[in-house]
């Protein structure tokens, strides 16, 4: 690993990419040397296809990492996939990794899950490192200090052929969250919140830092969470400062280095962070005290307000949006100008890369204790990987979980983008641990709100769109 | 591998005058089991264009015989959500060569250059005349023109000059990909894993 200290005035995210390039092209991009690829059933076949067409292999196995995720069942995994294409696909993904070599935890291996969710759990995911995907969502990785983004099918294919990546370096912005979060206000509100500040858009050409002792004070999850939704505000990824609760957190996982090697890797670790003098394209303050529990209206995820608020008029939005917003409440079936608070829910969906971790299990646990789901209520928890299941059963969550009438599901995305049988029904209305809330994403005319796993909880509970705040 | 050239296009043009494109909206979730990258056009924009029968949704633009060409014309922050190159190959396999949008998602204009697929972004003064000059004529032709970066509206003559990256440019004008590129590359890669060992 390179020297990070010599580099000095610079932002964290300079440091990490400057160690990784290998060449730059002069008004192009940059040849970036990836760490860690992670590789799942949906934006790789055709990769591994392009691969074989040019007699190629994979350049360096030990830096790829395979699991089945988007399309895999929830319910009977032990038996073979019912779903034709979906069975074929999956099936593509263990032949490929077998012909090429790559390293696979397949459907029945303790290890799937969310690729997301994995990488991070078995300390995969390591700070200072470049990591890449086909998936927007690497960006979670970016919660351990690290430069981690998503990338289409062709880059994949590069990544496979020679673990480098060609890429324009995106400008730097730096989001601040200074002071204590209020009660029943989690990490997925503070992102919500931001992505509502500054548009779905607001971060499009830009990689995010979050910083401040909002951020400082949050769990790793809660970190993930953030980083994760970083790309719905169009940033290219988002990343945070490794720091002891970063160490603490991967120490003793399987592929955390060991030893002698861990004192030398935390002592590197210790090195990343912006130089006090660094220069960001762009700075945005906030107030962790102006954050509330926060849910979407609308079909993109920047379309959001705190639960106590109402639905924005016309004439709030600006004139060019206008005809986008009337479709979109359209499509949600919503007026301007309404309350959401004690509209009436249909499903509850609590999972994903976002929000489908132990510690969201473990909290929507607590809440929905000794309590029901409302009749009206279809509730889905659906755990981000293998370990996270095993986990809840051996903390007994799922019993608690079970008694408070939810279902519980085998590991995978599941209802986040309904790519399995888990689809909300046309016209009913799903409040989602999960982060988008795109015309269709949780199927063909579902109609998504989301919000943290503690509001998905309150609102199972009740039947409606309530404010977590209400309780205790 | 070697893509077609992409020097000029000359055409009407298909106008989706949405924002916020999302890929969720250019190629739904469920399309995506394909293993192969052949026959996504089939379904872009499926549940614009098709009602839960299958049958095509009169007034969505794609299902309106007047408007054709090979160039699309969308409102602003298109492709935006998922990096599913998917979005690009079903645009590109429907018969699409440029984009033209006020904005792009950043992993969408990536996978649209990587596939041929040239994105073009104007002001959205310039995406408004456009709009508005369909809107009178759908037969209105434009002429896009990587060399010089231009795409003009050919009746008027109104020229708006585009940005690209040179490189991606060079990549787009010869039909080359980044692989070649990489691949030609791999004993500086090499070197380079063995100075930071
Ligand atoms: S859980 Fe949802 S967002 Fe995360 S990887 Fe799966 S489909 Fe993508």
């Amino acid at each position: 690993m390179q020297n990070f200290q010599q580099l000095a005035g610079k932002t964290l995210f300079d440091k990490i990419w400057e160690a990784h390039v290998v060449e730059e092209i002069t008004d192009g991009p940059s040849v970036l040397y990836i760490d860690q690829h992670l590789i799942h059933e949906v934006t790789s076949p055709q990769a591994f296809a392009g691969l074989e067409q040019r007699g190629l292999g994979v350049f360096r196995t030990q830096r790829t990492m395979a699991t089945p995720d988007h399309n895999v069942p929830t319910i009977n995994q032990h038996l073979p996939i019912q779903d034709k294409l979906s069975a074929f696909q999956v099936q593509k993904l263990t032949d490929n990794c077998e012909k090429f070599g790559v390293q696979l935890f397949g459907l029945n291996h303790p290890y799937q899950g969310i690729v997301h969710v994995v990488g991070p759990q078995l300390g995969i995911t390591q700070p200072g490192m470049t990591i890449v995907c086909g998936d927007s969502h690497t960006s979670t990785h970016g919660a351990f200090g690290s430069i981690a983004f998503g990338i289409g099918t062709s880059e994949v294919e590069m990544v496979l052929a020679t673990q480098c990546l060609m890429q324009m370096k995106p400008k730097r912005m730096r989001i601040t969250v200074e002071g204590t979060l209020g009660k029943g206000v989690g990490a997925k509100d503070i992102i919500l919140y931001i992505i509502a500040q500054i548009t779905a858009a607001g971060g499009t050409g830009y990689f995010v830092e979050f910083a401040g002792s909002a951020f400082r004070n949050l769990t790793m999850e809660g970190r993930m969470t953030v980083c994760n939704m970083s790309i719905e505000m169009g940033a290219r990824g988002g990343l945070i400062a490794p720091d002891q609760t970063t160490f603490d957190y991967i120490k003793g996982r399987e592929y955390a280095p060991k030893g002698a090697d861990w004192d030398q890797a935390v002592e590197k670790w210790s090195k990343l962070y912006s130089d006090a003098d660094a220069v960001f394209e762009k700075e945005l303050h906030f107030d962790a005290a102006d954050i509330e529990p926060m849910i979407t209206y609308g079909t993109n995820p920047g379309m959001g307000i705190k639960i106590t608020q109402r639905v924005p008029k016309l004439d709030e939005i600006e004139a060019s949006g206008r005809v986008t917003f009337e479709k979109s409440l359209d499509y949600m079936g919503l007026e301007p100008g309404e309350q959401l608070l004690g509209k009436s829910v249909d499903y509850v969906f609590i999972g994903s890369c976002t929000n489908g971790r132990i510690e969201d299990l473990r909290q929507v646990a607590s809440f929905v204790k000794g309590k029901q789901k409302a009749d009206n209520i279809t509730a889905w928890i659906v755990p981000g990987s293998k370990q996270v299941e095993k986990q809840a059963q051996e903390e007994g969550l799922v019993e608690i979980l079970e008694a408070a009438g939810f279902q519980l599901r085998q590991p995978g995305c599941s209802a986040c983008l309904g790519m399995n049988e888990d689809k909300i029904p046309k016209g009913k209305y799903a409040v989602s641990t999960s982060n988008r809330n795109f015309e269709g994403r949780q199927g063909p005319g579902a109609r998504t709100m989301l919000a943290s796993p503690l509001t998905a909880a309150a609102v199972a509970v009740t039947g409606k769109i309530v404010d977590p705040r209400e309780f205790n | 591998m070697a893509r077609d050239k992409f020097t000029t296009v000359h055409s009407s043009a298909v106008p989706v005058h949405i924002e916020n494109v999302d890929t969720d909206q250019i190629i739904p979730a469920r399309f995506l089991k394909a293993t192969t990258r052949d026959g996504f056009g089939e379904n872009l924009f499926r549940d614009w264009r098709y009602d839960n029968n299958d049958q095509p949704i009169a007034d969505f633009i794609l299902n309106n015989p007047k408007y054709k060409g090979t160039i699309l014309v969308s409102g602003k922050n298109f492709g935006s959500g998922s990096s599913r190159e998917h979005a690009a190959w079903a645009i590109y396999d429907y018969g699409f060569k440029v984009v033209v949008s006020s904005f792009f998602a950043d992993i969408f204009k990536n996978n649209a250059l990587n596939n041929g697929l040239l994105p073009v972004q104007v002001s959205e003064e310039f995406l408004a005349k456009m709009f508005s000059a369909i809107e009178n004529d759908a037969n209105t032709q434009f002429e896009v023109n990587l060399v010089a970066q231009t795409l003009t509206i050919v009746a008027t003559g109104e020229t708006f000059n585009f940005e690209i990256n040179t490189y991606k440019k060079e990549c787009m004008i010869n039909g080359f990909d980044d692989i070649d590129y990489l691949l030609n590359l791999k004993g500086k890669i090499e070197a380079f894993e063995g100075a930071r060992a």
